[in-house]
């Protein structure tokens, strides 16, 4: 994965509550490979009328809005469904953060896995934030070393967890650590076996 | 592991499942159970480009539901895409020798009803699928929770997740259930009282009387709730009502290894000054049948209610929660709920589909017609024969209602059981979302019982005025 230090890009509002993945990317879309893109069908039935028209009143139609990496929507963004897809269509689509006062547990993990930063800020602050790109403003900079958000002359801490944040930070990704633990995993699971038979299903 | 300071449930099944703990905080945990689905195909593809293989393949089952047809089984599955979804988890269990219920399997179901119905999921396990809903495996006093796509990667390549451990939160439900009022209108009353991300970050264990009182039927549908909460997971801890459920089930331990099993369930449940980061309490005897109303769980009122004012909101932000909510649904400030006419009805879903989900609906359904069309989609093939062997297929065909075969079907849609754009059901599912049952569908989450009520009349109807002249 890429590694994420600092993104200074366009920032993209979008002032609602409980965006959840669904929403982020809606069901039928969803047998496709990873490999094929998401990009397209992100928030599609919110971007798209009937006849796959651009909805043009949609923030992220808004042409002032494009190439943001930015997003910045408020409480319980990603809630629901565990699909991971709702993070490759955000990052497809080419977002590398997405600022919001709490997000879904699962949805967060899924980002991090995916090199995208679930940054917590106070609800206050995203509401100041919204209402600075509601006024025109339109380049922010998100610091992962500082956990700084800067959109003009203001600037707030968000927050992440603090092993996220060292994945994000060198890219890593989980398995590679994992593998090089296996002798501890597989001594553990021999001890569970006389420990909790019950738990085994192999014979069963 | 062990220690003097007093332990809750959470931490007497989390304890024995920790393999090691990173000096940042995060412990690897071993998981016991992982479940998979037709949407596993990110996942097994992961593997393929590493070459990898699947590290303990006892401990992972899969389970055609997601996307498997509701009518017509036996032949060929008709659309070509679904039918590709439902080969490709096939191909995939085979290629690494995994267990799978398939469509063919007399097992087969949705995931979380067919877990513990075949004795897959038991106390004190660590259990993770790729769905958000696998909070329902809690019921049992074990640790559940969904997981995305990496991380199923993660756990079928090393049987293990690196996780942090979460804050705990206990949610004590005391006093009696009125009638007609079952687990769903519980878990709708807590979701509408602390929020959708009212519980993000906590496990959380239910508790108090109520709960006690539940089968685990209702259990199951409490804990699957957990999610709309926020929870990372759900829990009840084991007493006799889970061992009893438990006991002679196909993939249960058997015989004195049954006898062992139990007594280790039965010491997991929390000692009784375990500490708790956040209480709630609710008064069972309080909880009326509740609905939903816009596009979250939480905009869940009792049914005797009035839809919400915006103008009248305590802050901006909710105001347009409100405003967004009654657009979608079509819906407007004052109006009585039970003024909603519905167009359809929907029986299903891992939340309610179990038998005891079927047999409250046909006790409303009795003797009754719908006035509107609706599906009931049993939870599982056996909960199907179970429920045949009674005659409550009878009663759904002879009000009106298709009764057709188990799968997800329109809890979310992906098998093409769809509602129109602008058609609103009576659902017993569990998400309301924008366009979760189909683009511009309109979703009202309630219980079987108040479901079966609404087919009765056509709207949205206290269920309690359909049984007062019903002995119960
Ligand atoms: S029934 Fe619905 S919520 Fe349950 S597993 Fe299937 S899609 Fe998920």
């Amino acid at each position: 994965m890429t590694p994420l230090r600092i993104v200074t890009a366009p920032a993209c509002p979008l002032p609602m509550a409980n965006v959840d993945t669904d929403q982020l990317i809606p069901a039928r879309f969803m047998s496709r490979p990873r490999s094929a893109g998401y990009g397209d069908f992100l928030l599609y039935d919110l971007r798209f009328g009937p006849d796959g028209e651009k909805l043009a009143d949609f923030p992220l139609n808004d042409p002032a809005r494009q190439g943001a990496q930015v997003l910045v929507a408020r409480r319980n963004f990603g809630s629901g469904s565990s699909r991971e897809a709702a993070a490759y269509a955000l990052v497809d689509y080419g977002f590398r953060c997405v600022i919001a006062p709490s997000f879904g547990d699962i949805f967060s993990s899924n980002a991090v896995n995916n090199g995208l930063l679930p940054a917590r800020m106070a609800e206050a602050e995203v509401e100041a934030l919204l209402a600075w790109l509601d006024n025109g403003g339109r380049e922010v900079t998100v610091d992962l070393e500082t956990c700084r958000v800067t959109a003009g002359n203001q600037s707030w801490d968000f927050a992440i967890d603090p092993v996220w944040r060292t994945k994000l930070l060198n890219g890593w990704s989980d398995v590679d650590l994992t593998l090089s633990r296996a002798d501890e995993i597989a001594a553990f699971a021999q001890g569970d076996r006389t420990r909790r038979p019950w738990a085994w299903l192999d014979g069963r | 592991m062990g220690g003097k300071a007093p332990r809750a449930l959470f931490d007497k099944v989390w304890d024995p499942h920790v393999v090691l703990t990173r000096e940042d905080g995060q412990a690897l945990l071993w998981i016991d159970r992982h479940f998979f689905h037709e949407g596993s195909h990110h996942a097994f593809n992961q593997l393929k480009a590493r070459g990898a293989s699947v590290a303990y393949p006892s401990q992972n089952i899969g389970v055609a539901d997601h996307y498997v047809p509701t009518r017509g089984r036996g032949g060929a599955i008709a659309d070509p895409a679904i039918a590709r979804m439902v080969a490709q988890l096939s191909d995939n269990a085979a290629q690494h020798g995994l267990r799978l219920f398939d469509l063919a399997s007399p097992g087969q179901g949705i995931v979380h009803v067919v877990g513990p119905e075949q004795g897959l999921t038991l106390p004190g396990l660590a259990i993770v699928c790729g769905d958000s809903h696998t909070s329902t495996h809690g019921a049992f006093g074990a640790i559940a929770f969904g997981i995305g796509a990496s991380e199923v990667a993660h756990v079928l390549m090393t049987q293990t997740l690196w996780q942090r451990k979460p804050k705990r939160m206990r949610i004590r439900v005391d006093g009696a259930l009125g009638t007609g009022i079952g687990a769903k209108d519980i878990a709708l009353s807590i979701i509408a009282r602390i929020g959708t991300d009212g519980a993000q970050g906590h496990a959380v264990e239910y508790a108090g009387s109520a709960v006690r009182g539940l089968s685990m039927e209702g259990r199951l549908t409490l804990c699957n709730l957990s999610i709309e909460g926020g929870a990372r997971c759900g829990m009840v801890a084991p007493d006799r009502t889970t061992v009893d459920f438990i006991r002679g089930r196909p993939f249960a331990p058997q015989g004195p290894a049954f006898d062992r099993a139990a007594e280790a369930w039965l010491a997991l449940p929390g000692d009784a000054d375990a500490a708790f980061d956040r209480e709630v309490a609710l008064d069972a005897g309080e909880i009326a049948p509740i609905v939903t109303w816009g596009v979250s769980p939480e905009d869940a009122l009792p049914v005797t209610a009035t839809l919400p004012d915006p103008t009248r909101a305590a802050d901006p932000a909710k105001a347009a929660q409100i405003r967004d909510g009654l657009d979608y649904m079509g819906l407007h400030p004052g109006q009585k709920l039970t003024d909603v006419a519905v167009d359809r009805v929907f029986i299903g879903s891992c939340t309610n589909s179990r038998i005891e989900d079927l047999r409250s609906a046909a006790a409303v359904l009795a003797g009754r017609k719908a006035r509107v069309p609706g599906l009931v989609s049993p939870g599982s093939t056996p909960v199907k024969r179970q429920a045949e062997q009674e005659g409550l297929d009878r009663i759904f065909r002879d009000a009106g209602l298709d009764w057709v075969e188990s799968g997800c079907s329109m809890c979310v849609g992906m098998n093409g059981d769809l509602l129109a754009p602008g058609e609103r059901c009576a659902s017993t599912t569990n998400r309301n979302f924008k366009g979760r049952q189909g683009k511009g569908s309109r979703t009202h989450l309630m219980s079987p019982a108040m479901a079966a009520a609404a087919a009765v009349t056509g709207h949205l109807t206290d269920v309690r005025e359909l049984l007062k002249d019903r002995a119960s």
